[in-house]
């Protein structure tokens, strides 16, 4: 009897705040979809006469939601791998080999992601104003304002979290493995991308999902290291679009919601991975 | 700091001595690439920069033309910036005692730490300890819980635009206040808007925290808490005495993560502020960008509050490294 | 002094007063009466402007990057027109980088310094001499020995420098002042207020219509500014207004405090919860007739209504406060475009600047442009409204006109002003004045010191 009061209590509670959560996202959504003549009008909260997607379609072309879509492909898909990459070659070798720094490194790594970006802004800038790259890889010649130099920050940056949850993941897996290949010759490389590396796969999906949102929705290098707005990924673009359609708060909201779709589709597709790895390398972590 | 290389690397020396040599030279080579380029990123963008700042901080700078290593003198016209120079401890000092938005600032940044902790932290455990729990619809609870986090914030801060709108939004329209004579400036009231800021801010943290926290708990072994069970104990102390301890691990992350991300506030207050100072929501990570990204540039001053950022961060940066690591040792 | 190394719109002398006047008139729909201080040569004179550009075109050629601020649909509009006929003009290709108004703005010393484009759009006053100062901006003297017979010499000095060298070529100002419906006005019978108290009658009695005497938002941060402004012309005069924005008058002044004592005052009529109002929200107020004056930026409030709307819009200069300097004075800021020193095709840019500093261009740009006015002497657009015409008159019988409060002074100082407002706007008792002043004096120390 008290569990079955105490359940009811706790469906009671979840479902207040399910709703208390969903209905911010319902209410930008059902603002998107009415015409802003008529919440002009009415105000927001009012019936609907007429409901329409042209706000979608309008933002979609006024806002350019395409081509800003595409800079966040481009930015976050490299990121995310390369930083993948990286992390993975970092946590093998501190959780295999006995190397004498190892804590050190790891503390450098993890301490890292923690500083806030605030504090290295301003050499960062100067220090991409004074790197130059080849045009091939950026347009301005510089890290400054381009895509290659969001795709560094953004690696830089995320590669502590990243090193942190796969080494402690890695020390999960028993050393055994890959001591059986390496008495079959194995090489260092062979031994990390052939034996570890798969046997991480629940790890990495998990942080692929929190990388790519992360990065996907970065908005303070965007808007302090991108001068040009063509080249903005599609988060801090958002910041565009409001400048420009700021008397339209309902083509906002509907390039809003448009934006926030690819990582949603990201958490759909990976979500059954995403408790388990993140469990694995948190707990031990 | 536990940098115990002595404890970390502890197998015994013939083992050792073995694993030495069965690293060839190419392996050698490999291994040294894994660390060294991710490290030297590492370095290059994330520490340099941070220890510049530190640097930066004793200058007076636009940012314009060359930094001097002299001191300051007068400048050639008052208000017109001159080219970069060494301006001592100067900032701190106008920091503290002159510049109106740093008490504000660091005040917001506590307030909004003491609502991560005591709000937003217990309710995402709350929501994580009952989806665990097995509740029916736990999955249906927990996609939708989760969603703020997959949003960014500055969209998050667009949504509640619509909500907090002054003579639009839901919430004056509901409650009719959203006349002339009696509206509730939620976002615009500098009494109001850091409470109306952070209720978005909690929108989102509650669903992370959730989500480590199911992470933990999914990693705890069922049989601990059958074994509570047959002791006699109760939900309740079960989660405490046996639940809870078993998670120290997670609580630390959490603990980590909930005052980093109260430092790092920065997105929702940019974007409801369009960008432009907002009397109400000064917190140090935006008061830095608008000195140091702002129409112009105070780079000095800037570096010289986010050091102070730096400072605060490093507390809790240091116990999350001191307990993890130590942890290490123990297990080994 | 510094009057010297800050000449014209920083430090107007009389001299340089009775000179705006004299060239403002020359732009004004009132041609013969002022305008023989300078060449009036009016539309003939601009011709040979425009064809001075694209003669020189020749030389030039490519493409060129423009950044550009104007974000907004029509104002981006209406640059597209501009830059299309400059390119007919001159067979400089433009490509337009377009940022939304408050990041550019906020980036601005980062982009200058970064990968600015060749050209981008700017403000008059000394908001360009600071940034000019840092050597971010070339000079463009040349340019402005073939345009310079199109402009006066007040609009001139705008466009220097500290160093007395050119860095912008203007291309329309425009008008603060006070914004009504016609239609308001006619149904209630209510009388254009002349001075303050008959301003604060009308307020009074249009709140008890059930109207927001004044539609009024400062989310955005700089148009509260705006009041202070017009408040502080009327009050303390030009001059003073000017010293104060140098810092050469304290900000603990007793002029200051009567500034906001006057503020106060109107405060009960001003509408409500400003500080969470975006301006263009409150325009929307006025439009919709909920609010019977709006007093802003003609660029703002004009631009933000609906064109079947801008028939019944209608405005008047700031009542008079103090007689002794009546309505002389208003903010009309003037923008502009600029060379950033970093961008890369010189020549090129010059072309099409060349270009836009005729009355030609500026009539180009005007055609979709219905809320500014042209700054080449003598230019009345053939496409000007009510309001335009209204407007040019307007900026024309000012003795002087001040650019905005963040352009007039140091960024830091407008920005740190900006803050303190919104708190006065909170609370706009008298000791929080106090402590504002206090606080504003302090700043303005380490900001100017």
């Amino acid at each position: 009897m008290k569990v079955r009061t105490g359940r009811i209590a706790a469906h009671v509670f979840m479902l207040a705040m399910v709703l208390l959560w969903i209905v911010p996202v319902l209410f930008a959504l059902y603002v998107a979809l009415r015409p802003e003549k008529e919440t002009n009008r009415l105000g927001y909260v009012s019936v609907a006469h007429k409901l329409t997607f042209s706000n979608f379609s309008d933002a979609w072309h006024q806002g350019r939601i395409w081509h800003f879509f595409m800079n966040s492909v481009w930015i976050t898909l490299p990121a995310v791998v390369v930083t993948l990459f990286l992390a993975s070659c970092v946590a093998y070798v501190v959780s295999r080999l006995s190397f004498k720094f190892n804590v050190a490194l790891l503390i450098v790594f993890t301490a890292g992601n923690l500083l806030p970006q605030q504090v290295l802004i301003t050499p960062l800038y100067r220090l991409y104003l004074a790197i130059h790259v080849p045009h091939f890889l950026s347009d301005s010649g510089l890290l400054y304002d381009s895509r290659l130099g969001l795709i560094v920050i953004n690696v830089s940056f995320q590669l502590g979290f990243s090193v942190f949850v796969l080494s402690n993941y890695m020390k999960t897996i028993p050393r055994d493995i890959d001591e059986a290949a390496l008495v079959d010759g194995a090489s260092l490389w062979t031994r990390y991308w052939r034996i570890v590396l798969p046997l991480c796969r629940p790890a990495m999906a998990a942080l692929a999902t929190l990388l790519t949102t992360w990065i996907y929705n970065d908005f303070f290098w965007a808007i302090t290291l991108i001068s040009h707005g063509d080249k903005r990924p599609i988060t801090s673009a958002l910041a565009n679009l409001q400048g420009q359609f700021v008397t339209n708060q309902n083509m906002i909201s509907a390039a809003a919601l448009m934006a926030a779709i690819p990582t949603l589709v990201v958490y759909v597709l990976l979500q059954k991975q995403f408790i388990a790895g993140l469990s694995l390398g948190a707990s031990k972590g | 700091m536990v940098v115990d290389t002595e404890v970390q690397a502890p197998p015994p020396v013939p083992r050792r001595r073995r694993r030495r040599r069965q690293l060839t030279r190419r392996d050698k080579i490999v291994a040294t690439l894994f660390v060294g380029i991710p490290l030297l990123l590492d370095l290059a963008f994330v520490w340099f920069p941070a220890l510049a700042s530190v640097f930066l901080s004793f200058t007076k700078w636009t940012g314009v033309g060359s930094l001097h290593l002299k001191a300051c003198g007068k400048p050639p016209l008052p208000g017109l910036p001159q080219p970069g120079c060494m301006y001592g401890v100067q900032n701190y000092n106008i920091a503290f005692t002159n510049y109106p938005d740093f008490w504000p600032a660091v005040r917001h940044n506590l307030i909004w730490l003491i609502v991560f902790m005591v709000i937003a932290a217990p309710l995402g455990m709350l929501f994580a300890v009952l989806i665990d729990r097995g509740l029916r619809g736990g999955r249906v609870y927990q996609s939708v819980l989760f969603l703020p986090v997959m949003l960014s914030l500055a969209l998050i801060g667009i949504i509640w635009e619509l909500i907090y709108s002054n003579n639009y939004g839901l919430i004056n329209t509901i409650i009719g206040h959203n006349k002339n004579n009696n509206l509730i400036d939620w976002l615009g009231d500098p009494s109001l808007n850091l409470w109306a800021i952070l209720v978005e801010a909690v929108w989102r943290q509650s669903g992370y925290v959730m989500v480590l926290y199911l992470a933990g708990l999914k990693a705890v072994d069922p049989a601990l808490r059958e074994a509570a069970k047959i002791d006699g104990a109760n939900e309740w102390q079960t989660f405490w005495r046996v639940t809870f301890p078993t998670l120290k691990p997670i609580n630390i992350v959490i603990l980590v993560v909930t005052v980093i991300e109260s430092l790092r506030a920065f997105d929702l207050v940019y974007i409801t502020g369009k960008g432009n100072p907002v009397k109400g929501l000064e917190l140090l990570s935006v008061e830095v960008t608008q000195n140091i990204v702002g129409e112009t540039q105070r780079i000095g001053f800037g570096s010289t509050l986010g050091v102070v950022l730096l400072v605060i961060s490093l507390v809790p940066i240091t116990i999350f490294l001191v307990q993890t690591f130590r942890r290490d040792e123990e297990e080994r | 002094m510094v009057d010297q190394s800050v000449p014209g719109v920083a430090s107007p002398s009389r001299r340089t007063i009775l000179k705006s006047l004299a060239g403002l008139a020359g732009i004004a729909a009132v041609p013969g009466a002022l305008a023989a201080c300078s060449s009036s040569g009016g539309n003939s004179s601009n011709t040979s402007g425009a064809a001075g550009g694209s003669s020189s075109a020749g030389a030039a050629s490519g493409t060129i990057s423009f950044g550009s601020n104007y974000s907004d649909p029509q104002p981006k509009d209406a640059f597209a027109a501009l830059t299309q006929s400059a390119t007919a003009s001159t067979k400089v290709k433009v490509n337009i980088n377009t940022v939304d108004h408050n990041t550019f703005q906020n980036n601005i010393s980062a982009y200058l310094q970064g990968t600015p484009d060749d050209l981008a759009t700017w403000f008059a006053g000394y908001r360009l001499q600071f940034f000019a100062a840092q050597g971010l901006l070339d000079p463009i003297d040349d340019v402005w020995d073939k345009i310079g017979g199109n402009f006066n010499d007040a609009t001139k000095s705008l466009s220097k420098g500290a160093d007395g060298k050119y860095y912008l070529v203007p291309i329309y100002n425009y008008p603060w002042v006070v914004f009504y419906n016609k239609s308001t006005f006619s149904k209630n019978g209510y009388d254009i207020p002349q001075n303050w108290d008959q301003f604060i009658a009308l307020a009074k009695q249009m709140q008890k219509d059930g109207l927001v005497p004044l539609a009024f938002a400062e989310k955005d941060g700089w148009p509260a500014l705006g009041t202070f402004d017009i408040i502080n012309l009327r009050v303390n005069g030009y001059d003073y207004h000017i010293k104060l924005m140098q810092h050469k008058i304290p900000w603990t002044d007793k002029g200051v405090t009567d500034v906001f004592d006057h503020w106060r005052e109107v405060m009960p009529y001003l509408q409500n919860g400003a500080n969470g109002r975006l301006w263009q929200d409150a325009a929307k107020t006025l439009e919709n007739k909920q609010a019977g004056m709006m007093f802003q930026g003609s660029n703002q409030v004009a631009a933000n209504y609906a064109a079947s709307n801008l028939a019944d819009l209608d405005f008047f200069p700031y009542p008079e406060i103090n007689s002794a300097y009546g309505q002389d004075y208003m903010d009309a800021p003037t923008d502009g475009f600029m060379m950033p020193k970093k961008g890369k095709n010189k020549d090129a840019a010059k072309a099409i600047l060349e270009y836009i500093g005729t009355g030609d261009a500026e009539s180009t740009f005007l055609k979709t442009d219905h809320w500014d006015v042209g700054v080449a002497q003598g230019l009345v657009a053939p496409s000007y409204n009510a309001i335009q015409k209204k407007s040019t008159e307007a900026i024309s019988q000012c003795k002087s006109v001040s650019q905005f409060m963040d352009r007039d002074t140091v960024p830091d100082m407008a920005t740190a002003m900006i803050k303190l407002i919104q708190g006065f706007i909170d609370d706009p008792s008298a000791s929080s004045v106090q402590s504002l002043q206090k606080s504003a004096e302090k700043q303005a120390k380490t900001i100017f010191g």
